[in-house]
């Protein structure tokens, strides 16, 4: 069975009267488990649109989606995905074992139990003496490992993430993204994860997803061979170079595209 | 701080009686200068040692248990207003929220009902008492100076509470509907947290509201009991007892200082554990 199933999926956004945006056309896309999808594309290209679809947090316009083999709206409801956002939105008034425990409140797990599943994650995201601290007392990249913690905490075998590491600085965000290959291998978690950066998603990423705007389609999917064992030192292989310019160039060419159809609108 | 300004608010006072024109000066033609004489400007001692006099020859209570007693018949008053101002504006704030057609429908409404002077409304409701029945219970005298008080305090607090239930960012609302968490579920769990911090000034605003509502009320309809009553009738004996209408004033000063303590408590325990600045 797969993990996501996105099948001729299109997103109208009204924004006026008569004002309409073409968020995405013509979207297909399947996701096998244990898979690490990422998208990427220039922005306004509909790479958050298409993550907030497969998340059931918006409706498709026309096209269905399924996740778990189920409907997404069924897979919502049963909390079958974590999310994780940019900004990794702790709730400041909660401790950080009390955020990690919020999906497990919502599926009305006592106390105990909720309690000992936050100490798991908290030694799973290597900040074990950090329960008790408030968000913000955390760096940022503390406070998206926790959020990561948050996503995962209910064991869910889907992890959607929306660029979440990018307001971090260039060192914690690679080794944020060696942390989330490793938590993600120890969980078993099936990844799809929006970035515009095109190192962090040819590192972490089985395949790669194209995405150009207007409309939002998907231009290329690229393999990423790279083998189930990777480390920094993967960052300077020639393989890992050779696919940073295959993406870079799929992307010029979805760009092109662009180009010739801003032309051909005139 | 606080002794210590108070400290230089007698010492002016006293300077002025000292140096100030007995008979009240003119400023550019312009009579403004109060005049320093014992009668209209006693002395800071003469209106403590007031407090412990009796109040009058007939009667063996002092002016402080007198001043106490309004103090506390307000206090309540002013507690039932705040409470039913807290309770409906919260409310309103939650409507307003759930629905947006309502927040376009009804905040109108709110700012205007605050331009209607409390004087003019005053009477008004005034007027309910004794008078009006609801399902068998008469409305009493009291409970209109307490809705004049939670007039004036619902509306800081429903325009608080709104701002801060539409406060979280829409990554947070994404988050609990990606947890499938029902609408009350993010009420309880993410906006109202999330509000609190706009909350706690809105209920400073709230409590002075309270207690001007209350007391300017208990002036204008004579209501009976409280500090305000005393205010106009020690402001009658001025002429042979001058020191008497600021023992009035300084209690209904008192009773804001208790709001005002009370409101800060609440302000330490809801904001403890969190980030020190906050901009609400
Ligand atoms: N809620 C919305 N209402 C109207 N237009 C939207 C909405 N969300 C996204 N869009 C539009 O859809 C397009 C794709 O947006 P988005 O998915 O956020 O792109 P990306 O994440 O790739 O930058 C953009 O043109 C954006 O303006
Ligand atoms: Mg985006």
């Amino acid at each position: 069975m797969s993990a996501v199933v996105v099948s001729g999926v299109s997103k109208v956004f009204s924004t006026g009267k008569s004002a309409k945006v073409d968020a995405l056309q013509g979207i297909d896309l399947a996701i096998e488990p244990g898979e690490f999808v990422s998208l990427i594309g220039p922005s306004g290209c509909g790479k958050s649109t298409l993550l907030r679809l497969i998340a059931n947090l918006t409706e498709p316009t026309t096209g269905s989606i399924t996740v778990n083999g189920k409907p997404s709206r069924q897979a919502r409801l049963d909390q079958d995905y974590g999310m994780a956002f940019q900004q990794a939105g702790l709730f400041e008034w909660r401790s950080v074992a009390k955020n990690i425990e919020l999906p497990l409140e919502l599926k009305g797990w006592d106390r105990a139990k909720r309690r000992a599943r936050a100490m798991e994650m908290l030694d799973l995201v290597k900040l074990p003496d950090f329960a008790h601290h408030m968000p913000w007392q955390l760096s940022g990249g503390m406070q998206q490992r926790i959020a990561i913690a948050r996503a995962l905490a209910a064991h869910p075998p889907l992890l959607l993430m929306d660029e979440p590491f990018g307001a971090l600085d260039e060192m914690t965000r690679e080794h944020m993204q060696a942390e989330l290959l490793r938590i993600c291998k120890e969980t078993d978690t099936t990844v799809v994860f929006v970035t515009h950066s095109i190192p962090e998603a040819v590192y972490l990423s089985t395949r790669v997803v194209v995405m150009s705007p207007r409309p939002g389609r998907i231009t290329d999917i690229i393999e990423v061979p790279l083998g189930g064992s990777r480390d920094d030192d993967t960052r300077e292989t020639g393989d890992f170079f050779s696919k940073i310019t295959e993406v870079r160039e799929a992307l010029r060419g979805a760009e092109y595209a662009v180009g010739a159809r801003g032309i051909e609108d005139r | 701080m606080f002794v210590v300004s108070m400290a230089l608010v007698a010492a002016a006072w006293e300077a002025y009686k000292k140096w100030g024109p007995q008979d009240g000066g003119e400023v550019l033609g312009w009579k403004i200068l109060p005049r320093a004489k014992d009668r209209v400007m006693p002395h800071i001692s003469d209106i403590f040692s007031r407090f412990t006099d009796p109040l009058n020859r007939a009667s063996d209570e002092t002016v402080l248990e007198v001043v106490l007693k309004g103090v506390w018949f307000s206090f309540r008053l002013v507690l039932a207003g705040f409470g039913m101002g807290l309770v409906a504006g919260m409310l309103l704030a939650i409507v307003m929220t759930r629905f947006r057609f309502a927040e376009r429908a009804v905040l109108p409404y709110l700012v205007v009902s605050q331009t209607v002077p409390l004087i003019a409304l005053a009477p008004l409701v005034a007027s309910w008492g004794g008078k009006l029945e609801l399902f068998g219970w008469e409305w009493p005298r009291w409970m209109s100076s307490a809705v004049l008080g939670a007039f004036l305090t619902f509306f800081p607090i429903a325009v608080g509470t709104l701002r801060g239930l539409q406060s979280p960012t829409a990554a947070s609302l994404e988050l609990m509907d990606s947890l499938a968490a029902p609408w009350r579920r993010t009420l309880v769990t993410l906006r109202f947290p999330a509000a609190v911090p706009y909350i706690v000034p809105a209920l400073k605003l709230g409590a002075a509201g309270a207690v001007i509502g209350v007391v300017v009320s208990e002036i204008s309809t004579g209501l009976r009991g409280g500090i305000g009553r005393l205010v106009i009738e020690f402001s009658q004996k001025t002429t042979g007892d001058p020191a008497i209408v600021y023992t009035a004033v300084l209690g209904a000063a008192f009773l804001g200082l208790v709001l005002a303590g009370m409101v800060a408590i609440a302000d330490a325990v809801f904001m403890r554990n969190r980030p020190k600045e906050v901009d609400a």
